[in-house]
């Protein structure tokens, strides 16, 4: 028996080593994507399942649990790991999310015997494809979102490929910022090296490993104890994704939720068929965003392996949640997983609504602008992603222009954008009234209009709950939908599917106005003070 | 340790802390100095520092120099005290301060609550717009600012940021606007966003510039008071005041300079432990301020403070002004000692403060903290905690029992635990804040002060691999040693964020020689004589958002040599190389220095020529179990001495525990240079 003293030190140096990691992957990136939005993830896998082993705390949330899933697909591709080999990996289907996220894997020995493996992604803000940075709504296969690479050696021996590198290379837009993030990456991986080898040996190896088991163990019975707490039975819900961008027809992720002692059982069947267009969801990242869902609702149970052990997650076949070869998945980390969540959200709403909350605005809002800046006659794309309300909550109002559920990541400032691209922000401010009614209300979302000031631009948008709003908890009400609208050559227009759409054509002095969905209630409204209300009625919003 | 003063050239550095004031008075001219503590006042700091200057034995009118470290800013902030702040913005962006960059407080938990510091209200959109090219799209509606400047204060609001688009750019509406504010305004506390941080980022520079308007009144308020006291007293110089950048400024200047008085508090003891590390051949250093209820690390290279203008002050509170880079965790003497429902020991980041504070202290605490564990394992004298009492071991190890319960831990077991926990977690965030400057901690010496500092410096030193230790002569009074060390400082930015290739050596020239030409105003309206201007540029490849800073020197051709020494501090810093990337030239900034006499150290070495012997025994707790330990009086140690380890060193402001495998010796300026 380890005593807790050995654990929590063993739990704080592993995660330490993780978050020198992030760190390093972060400083040295070229990607903003990386360096700004954090759009990246460091982590330590076991050895023998991929299952996660810890993880640091500045890394994306959505890929706590798809690291595990790369990890065990290189494990079942690859036979014969050697000390000094990185592994460099991005397809979807084998533990994947979109293209976009490239991950690196690296085998860590320790007295010549494969110890664990030391894994991190990053989004490259372009990985070829129809499109620039790979959002294309407009995509039927996953060709056509970009280079598809599966288990390859980048370094063999501690050697770089040099042939795999210049295969990657060629394949890809801006080719010469690459090259710094695929260094910053394989920095990130020589350090956590470097480090665990130090940790290993001041603890002493056997210690550590006792101690993984006995915190996978603590950790499983802290999750359960928090499903015990849970009244046992069968809760549903459906999450509705608004289309997936050719079809114009709801997609629903149906969920029933079985609580029995303390398990959770999670199954998604009966949502829709695999879809058209980019909307649909890897296993992996369909599996991660339940873990990710329950590690938001429970926030104080350190992520790993034996923390994911009491959810069950039944593999929905047959469903757009389950995608398979050549499926396009573009949508999926950024849209459909935020989805997933909320189903996960309102069936434990209906559980335990004390500790819920309305749900989240939900979409990542992305906006793509590409064409021709005469000021600098120069090709540009601009990725804009933007926040929306958060749900009330037991203790208080929503947060107001949230980042999305899944990740952490920041927007660009508007005078960056404005520098960098032939545009004019004429408004960004507080969508008002677009909170959900509640006990406690839900945050705002966003109100922003974008004008084209020169050149050409074509814009694309992937986002989500146009069609309704996030719903409210508790009796909480619904927040407001996201809405887009194009004013072009003087004429109003609203895309047909709501939320997505692509090759709008714009000219200068059109423009593009969005509100991003506002948060959902949290309890009944006329439970909410006089007080507060004329608080929200000075405020204006 | 008092000393005869002499007739004239007294300074006194006073610094205000959570829990004491500490005042350290020199004598430059006999080079004598005294010291004193006294409880701070939180309600007005002001009481607290008259009646520190009465505790050191002096009047006002005796002194030369006067310089105060003061949380009156930082505690407005973070307590959310501060003034009702109003705000005018370009038309459509009033609410950018609530809406900040779309974020949440943890990345893991949707819930948590944000109030920005201007409420919606008393923010209003004017008509009028810049490209980010400096074009003026819609002219400034100058009736508009006057009607909403004129709406704001008579709403009540006491302070008035102008905050538009672009401003870092083109500041000519801003800069119309404030002066069209200022005609009705009823006091001085208007600001335009470009005024206090030129720097491209709309919510960073105008976030810089509520918090700015919100801390002005009350720090302005409280300096004018300080004054008036020490003026009253017959004190008739200039009270110098300490910024979060590491330097001082003048009173008379700290209602334009506001912001820079936040978080200034933990700046000070780096500003000291860079000067003592200089002074002692160590210009290497990572620091550990370790107080009551938290842990500040630093890192000290070249005898610089590393200083960093990223900080965030809360969550959606960026503050975007240089800072000395203190990064701080909840463990100090204070921090509660837990067990968490997964059955783990957790220390902090929970405080008993000062009350209750521990249970050793006998004020009503019942939840054990480090300082308990310490008392316990005889690290810490029972006999001289705070209070009239020694403390009551009994209750201690009770306390401590209650805890090690869920852990199958009797209380020594326990102690020893939590010991083990918290110094765990001071190494890793020791670790981190060096990593994050590409720096090995075992490549750096270990500078511990602050009450509790010292006595957990050797374990934190084996964590790290450390190698050396430098215990300065007075750890608890570090902050107010800093306040004396000071010099004048003043920092400007300017954003161009252009292709380095393609800025002209004459346009760069011009830039800076406006920095340093306020720099200079500044200093000489400060009555500085030496006055120093250094030059830096941020760059950054094109597509990163990292920059790395290097210096600028006025008069050259073109910026070929700024991009040369970015793309070599780069492959420093990073292992790489990146040809053919753009290199952007993001800001240029200029730092001025009114250098103060400098301010020889020796003056603190004890006399030579004493090695007292241990005053007494008593049991202490080491990890190789517990030893019958040696208890030495600081005072007793004159340059020279040696002491071997198992020992305690015992001082008025702080214990320092030696490990048996430890060395230390006493060096010229009486410091403690300790190989753990």
């Amino acid at each position: 028996m380890i005593d807790p003293i050995t654990l929590t030190v063993v739990q704080n140096g592993l995660g330490n080593i993780c978050s020198e990691m992030d760190l390093v992957h972060e400083k040295a990136s070229f990607s903003p994507v990386i360096s700004e939005a954090f759009d990246r993830s460091n982590g330590l896998y076991d050895a023998k399942t991929g299952a996660v082993i810890a993880q640091g705390d500045l890394g994306l949330p959505i890929f706590m649990g798809v690291m595990q899933a790369t990890v065990a697909a290189v494990i079942a591709r690859v036979k014969d790991p050697a000390p000094g080999d990185v592994f460099l990996v991005n397809d979807p289907y084998l533990g994947g999310t979109h293209l976009m996220d490239v991950k690196m894997v690296r085998p860590y020995f320790r007295d010549g015997r494969l110890w664990c493996w030391l894994a991190n992604t990053g989004h490259w803000p372009d990985i070829g494809g129809m499109v620039p940075g790979g959002f294309s709504s407009r995509a039927t296969e996953v060709h056509q979102e970009g280079l598809r690479i599966p288990p390859v050696r980048l370094l063999k021996a501690g050697e770089m490929q040099q042939d795999i590198v210049d295969m990657v290379l060629s394949n890809i837009r801006v080719p010469s910022e690459r090259i710094g993030d695929m260094q910053a990456q394989l920095g990130a991986l020589g350090v956590g090296k470097r480090r665990l080898d130090a940790f290993l040996t001041k603890m002493g190896e056997p210690v550590v490993r006792d101690a993984m088991a006995e915190l996978a163990d603590r950790s499983e019975r802290q999750m359960r104890a928090h499903i015990e707490a849970i009244p046992d039975g069968t809760y549903e819900s459906v999450a509705v994704v608004d289309s997936d961008g050719i079809v114009d027809r709801p997609l629903n992720i149906k969920l029933r939720l079985t609580i029995e002692g303390g398990t959770a059982s999670f199954d998604f069947a009966g949502s829709s068929p695999p879809c058209k267009g980019p909307m649909n969801s890897v296993w992996a990242t369909t599996h991660s965003s339940v873990l990710l869902a329950m590690k938001h609702v429970f926030p104080d149970v350190p992520i790993n392996t034996g923390c994911f052990r009491p959810l069950v997650v039944a593999r929905p076949e047959g469903t757009f949640l389950d995608a398979q070869y050549p499926k396009p998945v573009a949508g999926c980390a950024a849209e459909v997983s935020q989805r997933i969540a909320e189903a996960v959200f309102l069936c434990l709403a209906q559980a335990i609504p004390d500790k819920l909350f309305g749900m989240p605005a939900g979409t990542s809002g992305n906006l793509t602008l590409g064409g021709w800046d005469p000021r600098f006659d120069r090709a540009y794309v601009m990725y804009f992603f933007t926040g929306g309300g958060y749900g009330g909550w037991h203790g208080g109002d929503g947060i107001s222009n949230g980042t999305s559920t899944i990740g952490i990541s920041k927007t660009q400032p508007v005078e960056v954008l404005e520098q960098h691209y032939p545009i004019l922000f004429e408004r960004y401010a507080l969508r008002d009234g677009s909170s959900g009614d509640g006990e406690y209300r839900g945050g705002l979302g966003l109100d922003y209009s974008i004008r084209l000031l020169a050149g050409e631009g074509t814009a694309s948008f992937l986002m989500d709950h146009g069609r309704s709003g996030p719903p409210g908890a508790a009796g909480g009400e619904t927040g407001g939908a996201n809405r887009i609208k194009l004013t072009l050559r003087g004429q109003d227009f609203v895309p047909p599917q709501l939320s997505k759409g692509e090759g709008y054509e714009l000219a200068p002095g059109d423009q593009i106005a969005v509100q991003t969905p506002g948060g959902g209630g949290y309890g009944p409204p006329e439970h909410r003070p006089a007080s507060m209300r004329e608080r929200d009625r000075r405020r204006g919003y | 340790m008092d000393n005869d003063l002499s007739a004239g050239d007294l300074s006194v550095g006073v610094d205000v802390g959570g829990t004491f004031t500490d005042l350290l008075l020199l004598d430059r001219a006999a080079g004598t100095w005294r010291t004193a503590k006294v409880p701070s006042t939180p309600a007005d700091q002001a009481v607290g520092f008259t009646d520190g200057i009465a505790a050191l034995g002096v009047s006002p009118s005796q002194l030369n120099e006067v310089l105060h470290g003061t949380t009156v800013a930082t505690n407005a902030l973070l307590e959310r005290r501060g003034a009702r702040v109003g705000i005018i913005a370009t038309e459509g962006f009033r609410d950018l301060l609530e809406l900040g960059r779309r974020t949440r407080p943890n990345a893991y938990g949707l819930t948590g609550s944000f109030e920005a510091l201007a409420e919606r209200q008393d923010r209003l959109g004017v008509p009028e717009r810049v490209t980010a090219l400096g074009e003026v799209l819609i002219p400034l509606d100058e009736a508009a600012v006057e009607a909403a400047a004129i709406r704001l204060r008579d709403a009540g609001c006491e302070s008035l940021v102008i905050h538009f688009l672009h401003a870092y750019a083109a500041p000519g509406h801003e800069r119309r606007a404030a002066a069209i504010a200022r005609k009705v305004w009823p006091n001085p506390f208007v600001c335009a966003s470009h005024e206090v941080l030129a720097e491209m980022r709309e919510f960073e520079r105008g976030s810089t510039a509520a918090v700015h308007a919100y801390v002005q009144p009350a720090i302005v308020r409280y300096i004018d008071s300080v004054r008036r006291r020490l003026a009253d007293a017959g004190f008739a110089r200039e009270l110098l005041v300490t910024q979060a950048n590491g330097g001082t400024m003048a009173a008379s200047v700290v209602g334009e300079n506001a912001v820079h008085t936040v978080l200034s508090g933990p700046a000070a003891g780096v500003i000291a432990a860079a000067a003592t590390g200089r002074a002692a051949g160590l210009p290497n250093l990572i620091t550990g301020d370790m107080g009551g209820t938290s842990f500040d690390v630093a890192l000290i290279l070249d005898g610089e403070p590393a200083i960093s203008s990223e900080k965030d002050i809360a969550y959606g509170i960026p503050v975007r002004v240089p800072m000395v880079d203190v990064h701080t965790i909840g463990a100090g003497g204070g921090s509660i000692a837990r067990v968490t429902s997964a059955g783990l020991l957790a220390v902090g980041p929970h405080s008993a403060g000062s009350v209750p504070g521990p249970v050793g202290y006998g004020r009503g605490g019942t939840e054990p903290t480090i300082t308990d564990a310490n008392l316990l394992l005889g690290r810490l004298d029972a006999a001289r905690v705070p209070g009239s009492k020694p403390a009551d071991l009994a209750a201690v190890a009770a306390a401590l029992a209650r805890v090690g319960d869920r852990l199958g831990l009797d209380a020594d077991g326990t102690a020893a635990a939590i010991l083990r926990v918290v110094n765990a977690a001071m190494a890793d965030a020791m670790r981190l804040v060096s990593v994050a400057r590409g720096q090995d901690p075992r490549d750096l010496a270990y500078f511990p002060f602050g009450g509790a500092g010292p006595l957990h410096a050797v374990d934190l030193a084996k964590e790290l691999g450390v190698g050396k230790i430098l215990v300065p002569r007075f750890p608890g009074l570090t902050s107010a040693l800093g306040c004396l060390l000071a010099d004048l400082r003043h920092d400007f930015v300017q954003t161009l964020n252009r292709p380095v290739d393609a800025v002209t050596g004459a346009e760069i020239d011009a830039i800076l020689a406006a920095q340093a030409k306020s720099g200079r105003a500044l200093l000489t309206r400060e009555g500085a004589e030496k006055i120093e201007v250094r030059h830096t540029a941020d760059l950054l490849f094109r597509g990163q958002t990292h920059m790395l800073s290097v210096p600028a020197t006025p008069g050259a051709e073109d910026a070929t040599a700024l991009r040369e020494a970015f793309i070599a501090r780069f492959k420093t810093r990073f292992g790489i190389v990146l040809p053919g990337m753009q290199v952007m030239l993001l800001n240029l900034r200029t730092s001025a220095f009114g250098r103060r006499e400098a301010l020889d150290l020796h003056v603190f070495a004890p006399p030579p020529g004493k090695v007292a012997p241990p005053r007494t025994y008593r049991r202490v707790w080491f990890p190789d179990g517990w030893h019958d330990t040696p208890i030495y009086d600081r005072e007793g140690l004159s340059p020279g001495a040696e002491l071997h380890g198992p020992a305690v060193v015992e001082q008025s402001d702080t214990t320092l525990l030696l490990h048996p495998s430890s060395h230390a010796t006493v060096d010229a300026l009486g410091n403690l240079v300790v190989t753990p």
